[in-house]
């Protein structure tokens, strides 16, 4: 219930540390309203529109932005392999899934990058082109985050002693990684799929 | 009863080493207040400071507002500045001072209630803080740019904040936006430290029911900053885009929908008054008690009502949306839930009601701001139950009645609420007793003020005077005059403040670890408490807070800790 182990006074800063899952669970449950803010507002102007598709654009081409959806999603699995093998102190194991899920994150952001460039309308071409590149843009801005948070932790897990105090690090990198394939498929759902 | 985890020495062996301890460290400069400290203790005081520098500058611009409605016509400032005035006047009281001076006392406050060494994450709070001067600056930077600060009120509507006549990016508005989110960032940061100490770093013992209950409304108050402020992070991200790139979120003529902002900002900024009122509902549940020598009347009912309003707090925000063209059923089904707060609110009112019944009251300062703030809020709680009815609201909606009301929760109960705050634990932080002439006077200019203030803008708000207007019918002379003069006693109000905070830090008589007989942990630590504050001596906390006059001790050892206090003051 209380963390209260004596610290030198130059340690101030560092004394208390040992919450940070907690405060980072709390960030990351604020985090999703911004998401629920984005994703209502995207139905409340969809629902009431007039004209929702700007006009010469016919929808949005579904079947690349399936495959980034399946790449992504299947991330998660082997960020889970990746900390399994932690947990085995199978370091290279670890390592070699920690990268491939970077290289999956990658590949995603890839795809987006790809598929924007193809697209017909920008991000002034209405409340359609406005919330398109609004909702996948702010959530490829969480994808590139959760690589670099990644990258961080890989070259942690190189120094010595890595992950005695690194620990909650590769913890909570996972865990916004999950977070960012959730809201994704929520995102997939709204954007691809409900285009009646 | 919650496990210990470690063995904390708290015999009276153990107890009589600490002092030595403290007595070893060098004694600490004040210029520790103009660093980046990560001290709570620090941190809070800085807060607190920097909050009232920004309320003299908002006060100020208050005094150019009311000093230009003394008259009918529009004949002090020019019409497009005082537009910039209110807008400035509404953002630097709720961003740069209510919501700073509100962190400053939970900094001080919420460790030490806890019997924590600091907060969970130092230096996020050190960032947190430096962030205020930060957004602070920028808003004031607005002043100066072309075309002025922001004019579209406090609420920044769209069509009027996505208008950008001169072409600028940097406008007064896209400085108030990034000001703001800021702001928002600053606080997030601040309520995922607040919520993190609360929930993992209580004291052995203190489990949630024997938590004061400022800590719970601090609890109740920062989970409403993380669910409501991200909301409207993201309308204000859309309206930035709007205002600067062109895109059509809220523009109707490409499709958008100016109401929706509307949602977005009232679904923060309506729960953003429970953000402040919260914390002040602890405060008068804190200092009721100590000055009426009785236990919190109904403690866990109080404790429990604070969670009613954040979930209720947030299925209202749609009442100040009556007139915005929302459907029936919407009225119907808001005007219900927001009448509904009146419920575990007059649970709280009643139970500090309950309190001082047949107490012996001590009339301090404290307690003054205290029965005053409370009598203000009652007075808000009517007009508010008033403005939830559809028809009052779709009457008086944009009029003086709003602003009034508003301006009884922020300043009569609020404001009053905080001084009784800043009064009572002033000793313990500063190490030093305010004088409480000095503090009388204040009490009795400020309440007298805001009444005068506030009072007339009801009768102009039911007459029908819409608010921000520079200029007005002379039928509304009357009450604005005396509204006026109401808000230049306010004016002249904060400087016996001012003295007493600063003289008597300087060279006021020396307080005592509990100069007002008051039960909590904050109460067992010296004045003011050392860096860490109980360090690895955190007392087991036994029974329930608010114990006055049972005779029933708060902590193990509580005995044999107070006589080391008091003998360590008698050494000094």
């Amino acid at each position: 219930m209380t963390t209260t182990t004596p610290q030198p006074l130059a340690e101030h800063g560092e004394a208390h540390g040992g919450h940070n899952m907690t405060g980072f669970i709390i960030f990351l449950c604020s985090e999703s309203v911004i998401f629920l803010a984005f994703f209502s507002g995207y139905a409340l102007l969809k629902l009431s529109a007039l004209n929702w598709l700007p006009a010469g654009v016919e929808g949005l081409e579904w079947r690349t932005p399936l495959l980034n959806t399946v790449v992504l999603v299947s991330s998660s699995g082997t960020i889970v392999l990746a900390e399994h093998f932690k947990a085995k102190d199978k370091l290279w194991l670890f390592r070699g899934f920690w990268l491939l899920t970077m290289a999956m994150g990658s590949y995603f952001l890839y795809g987006q990058a790809v598929e924007w460039g193809g697209l017909q309308f920008g991000f002034t071409s209405g409340t359609f082109g406005g919330t398109f590149y609004l909702l996948t843009g702010f959530h490829g801005l969480h994808v590139a985050t959760g690589i670099l948070l990644m990258g961080l932790m890989l070259v942690k897990s190189f120094l010595p002693g890595n992950y005695v105090g690194g620990e909650q690090g590769v913890q909570a990198t996972s865990l916004f990684w999950h977070f960012v394939d959730v809201i994704w498929i929520v995102l997939f759902l709204l954007i691809y799929v409900w285009q009646g | 009863m919650c496990p210990d985890p470690m063995p904390f020495p708290t015999t009276p062996e153990a107890m009589t080493t600490t002092p030595s301890l403290h007595q070893d460290q060098p004694p600490l400069s004040w210029t520790r207040y103009f660093g980046f400290s990560t001290d709570a203790k620090v941190i809070g005081i800085q807060y607190i400071v920097l909050a009232f520098f920004f309320f003299l500058i908002g006060g100020f611009l208050a005094m150019i507002i009311r000093g230009e409605l003394i008259t009918p016509p529009a004949d002090l400032v020019d019409r497009t500045v005082y537009n910039g005035l209110y807008t400035m006047h509404g953002t630097i009281m709720l961003f740069l001072f209510i919501f700073p001076v509100l962190n400053g006392l939970n900094n001080l406050l919420i460790p030490t209630m806890i019997g924590a060494p600091d907060m969970a994450f130092p230096r996020l709070n050190t960032a947190a803080f430096w962030l205020v001067p930060v957004f602070g600056l920028l808003l004031i930077a607005s002043f100066f740019v072309p075309g002025g600060p922001a004019y579209s009120g406090w609420w920044s509507y769209p069509p009027v904040s996505i208008q950008n006549p001169l072409g600028n990016l940097i406008s007064g508005q896209s400085l108030w936006l990034l000001a703001v989110a800021l702001s928002g960032v600053s606080s997030i940061m601040g309520a995922i430290n607040f919520v993190t100490t609360i929930l993992r770093m209580r004291a052995p013992g203190m489990t949630l029911f024997r938590m004061p209950v400022f800590c719970w409304t601090a609890l109740a108050a920062q989970s409403l900053q993380l669910i409501g402020l991200p909301a409207l992070t993201g309308g204000a991200v859309m309206l930035l885009f709007d205002l600067t790139v062109g895109t059509s979120f809220y523009r109707p003529e490409g499709g958008g929908d100016p109401v929706l902002y509307q949602h977005f900002f009232w679904f923060y900024s309506h729960p953003a008054v429970y953000v402040i009122i919260l914390p002040v509902f602890g405060v008068f549940s804190e200092l009721f008690p100590v000055y009426s020598r009785k236990p919190l009347f109904g403690y866990v009912y109080v404790c429990l009502a604070s969670f009613i309003i954040v979930g209720l707090g947030l299925i209202v925000w749609v009442h100040h949306m009556f007139p915005s063209g929302v459907t029936m059923w919407m009225r119907n089904l808001f005007m219900f839930t927001t009448m509904l707060i009146a419920v575990p609110t007059g649970v709280k009112v009643f139970a500090w009601l309950g309190t001082i019944w047949r107490g012996k009251l001590q009339l301090t300062t404290p307690m003054l701001f205290c029965l005053g703030g409370l009598i203000n809020f009652v007075f808000s709680g009517i007009t508010g139950i008033m403005l939830a009815t559809v028809p009052i609201d779709i009457h008086v909606s944009n009029t003086y009645f709003v602003v009034g009301h508003f301006h009884y929760v922020i300043y009569g109960a609020a404001v009053m609420g905080i001084f009784a705050a800043i009064y009572h634990w002033f000793p313990k932080f500063t190490g030093r007793m305010p004088y409480e002439g000095l503090g009388k006077l204040h009490f009795v200019l400020t309440f007298i003020g805001a009444n005068l203030n506030f009072l007339p803008m009801h009768p102009l708000g039911l007459m029908g005077m819409p608010r921000r207007v520079s200029s007005y019918d002379p039928e509304f002379a009357f009450w604005n005059v005396l509204a006026s003069l109401g808000a230049f006693l306010l004016g002249v109000s904060i400087i016996p403040f001012l003295l007493n905070m600063i003289s008597s830090w300087a060279r006021g008589p020396k307080a005592t670890h509990n100069p007002w007989n008051a039960i909590g942990l904050e109460w067992l630590l010296p004045s003011p408490p050392p860096v860490e504050n109980f360090e690895e001596h955190v007392p087991t906390v036994i029974s329930r807070p608010y114990g006055y006059g049972t005779g029933l001790p708060l902590v193990e050892h509580q005995a044999e800790i107070e006589r080391q206090l008091t003998l360590q003051e008698a050494s000094a």
